[in-house]
This record gives C-alpha cells, sequence and structure tokens, in this order.
C-alpha cells in the first residue's frame, strides 16, 4: 500500500464524499469498499443550519483518513487561506491543493499552483496537488516540497478515463518513487485498472461512484478494480507482439 | 455597526470574532474564520476585535471531491 507523507494508507481507493444520493449511501459506499481516505470541503454554513456538522459526524464515524481540498479557488490567495482554514478545521496538514485555471475545464493553473504548494509546504502543509500530466510542472511541484502528485485522467466530473496515457506513463518512469495518484475524470473501474497497470499508487474517484446508478455497488467495483490493476502492475505483464503466438505446444501434436 | 457574515449583512455589537460566534450560537460549533479575506485561527479569536464593515467567512465541513 502507498505511502502519503509518511502514513501508510489502507486502500488504493481514495472517493470523494460529494453528490450521493443519500448520507447513508455515501457512508455504504465506503464500508464496502474500504476507501482508506475521504475528500472534504469548507463551504459556508448559514444561520442556524448544522449541515455541516452533520456532515463532519458521519465523516468521523467512518473513521477513514479526512483530505480537505481547496476547491473551486481560482488565485493563490484564496487557495491558501482555504487551505489555513481547512487546517484549522480538520486538524491535519493534508491539502489537496487546487488552484483552478480555466473555468470549463477546471483545468489547474499550474503556475499558481506551484507559488501556492511552495507558501503551503513553507507554512507545514504535506501538499497534495491536482495537476495535470505535464512533467515540468511535476517537476516544480516536487521542488517546491510535494511528496505527492495528482494528476487528472480526464478533466473533474467528465467519466472520460485516461485522457493522455502516454504523460501519465512518462510521469510514473520520470517519477518512480513518488506517489502517483490518478485525480479526477475516471468513469469505470477499467480505467481506474488502467492506471494502477501504469504503475500509479491510487485512484481519487467521486462523480464516478456517487453518480452511478447504485453507488455502493460502483465504489466496490472500484476497489476490486484498483487491486486487480495493482496486481498486474507487480506481476511484471508480457509484452504485447503483432504476431499470433501459439499457447498450446505445437511439438507432439498428431499428425493427421 | 454592520457587519458582513457570509456575504450577509448583519448589524451587531460583538466586540471579537469569539463574541460573534456566541451570539450566532457556533461557540462550540466545528467551524474556521476568516476577518476580511485574512484565515483566523480558532485560538486567536477572542483577540480579534471587530470594526464597522469587517467582511466575516464562518466555514464549516462539507461534502468534496
Amino acid at each position: 500500500m502507498p505511502t502519503f507523507y509518511n502514513t501508510k494508507v489502507t486502500s488504493r481507493l481514495m472517493l470523494g464524499t460529494a453528490q450521493y444520493p443519500s448520507p447513508a449511501i455515501l457512508a455504504e459506499a465506503f464500508r464496502q469498499s474500504g476507501a482508506g481516505i475521504a475528500t472534504v470541503s469548507v463551504r459556508r454554513e448559514a444561520g442556524g443550519e448544522q449541515a455541516g456538522q452533520d456532515f463532519w459526524a458521519l465523516i468521523e464515524d467512518l473513521g477513514v483518513a479526512v483530505l480537505p481540498n481547496t476547491a473551486g479557488c481560482h488565485s493563490v490567495r484564496e487557495a491558501i487561506t482555504t487551505a489555513q482554514m481547512a487546517r484549522d478545521l480538520f486538524e491535519t496538514n493534508w491539502i489537496k491543493l487546487e488552484v483552478i485555471g480555466h473555468a470549463d475545464t477546471l483545468q489547474p493553473d499550474p503556475f499558481g499552483l506551484v507559488e501556492a504548494a511552495q507558501h503551503l509546504t513553507d507554512d507545514g502543509f504535506e501538499v497534495f496537488p491536482y495537476c495535470t500530466e505535464d512533467l515540468v510542472l511535476c517537476d516544480r511541484l516536487v521542488e517546491a516540497g510535494c511528496k505527492v502528485l495528482m494528476p487528472w485522467g480526464a478533466p473533474i466530473g467528465t467519466g472520460l478515463g485516461l485522457n493522455n496515457v502516454y504523460g501519465l506513463r512518462s510521469l510514473r518512469a520520470h517519477f518512480p518513487d513518488v506517489p502517483l495518484v490518478v485525480d479526477a475524470g475516471l468513469g469505470l473501474p477499467s480505467q481506474a485498472a488502467h492506471a494502477m497497470e501504469l504503475g500509479y499508487d491510487a485512484v481519487l474517484v467521486n462523480t464516478a461512484v456517487a453518480k452511478a446508478g447504485d453507488p455502493v455497488a460502483m465504489a466496490q467495483g472500484f476497489a476490486r478494480a484498483v487491486e486487480a490493476g495493482a496486481l498486474a502492475a507487480q506481476a511484471d505483464p508480457m509484452d504485447p507482439r503483432d504476431m499470433a503466438a501459439p499457447s498450446t505446444p505445437v511439438f507432439g501434436k498428431a499428425f493427421l | 455597526m454592520k457587519i458582513i457574515v457570509n456575504g450577509d449583512p448583519l448589524d451587531s455589537d460583538a466586540p471579537t470574532l469569539a463574541q460573534l460566534l456566541e451570539q450566532l450560537g457556533k461557540a462550540d460549533a466545528k467551524v474556521a474564520t476568516s476577518v476580511n479575506e485574512g484565515f483566523v485561527p480558532k485560538t486567536q479569536r477572542a483577540d480579534t476585535p471587530l470594526h464597522d464593515g469587517d467582511r466575516i467567512e464562518i466555514v464549516a465541513p462539507r461534502q468534496g471531491g
């Protein structure tokens, strides 16, 4: 199992907590999949509302590690302040750093991301940057102190899978010792298995599970897929070839 | 004095951020705070005076991806 900032996690599946049909289904998705990390956010709570407090009670009951995000932040200043509020609230140095650069694609702003990551690392945060698969960007993030990288598979919420397999494979080869998590864009367990077969350490999924007709079944599907893919990566897969090669021995075949 | 709490105007006589939270029934709630876009840790709320026109954000845990 991967280690994130000296914490050994219990599962290669990380789950978001948004958009489920009900809190009970969210909780069951976690229990049945064994996901070990839950992403959460910080948002305003109106006057007499208790929604945030109730939600927190549910997450605490799950007994999983909590990874707060800076979702929706478009500036470095906003992301840093949100991270500080999240640390105060959730009492963890972990932060999933999102600095969004484009409203339609929710593509990370690479320049703001590096600046915010440097600032937060200097301030004692353990940063999980939501990034693209760009090698140079990831180099800069590691230089800024990030010990985990979370490249997107595809834009958030699209379910398109791994849009740039070559880029993700290059990233794995370039950073053999940095835990890599495919974050965002996965729609199916087979895509999660593919990420693991590329040698990735974990995946983070939200919409694909929460918006499935049966989120609990889909969470289980993803959990099994990441294990299957991880086993395949460990097993040293065969090399593909163009020409057929018989698997049944030719020698000894009856002369008919 | 008139302050803005989570985007809504509010008439308040709370001298500090801690007292504002108490008046709003959130003294013991799991929340984080900022004043005028600057983060205020929970340990400093009692020492953070409020002034007319201050913009206060009070956030709580919420679902996220």
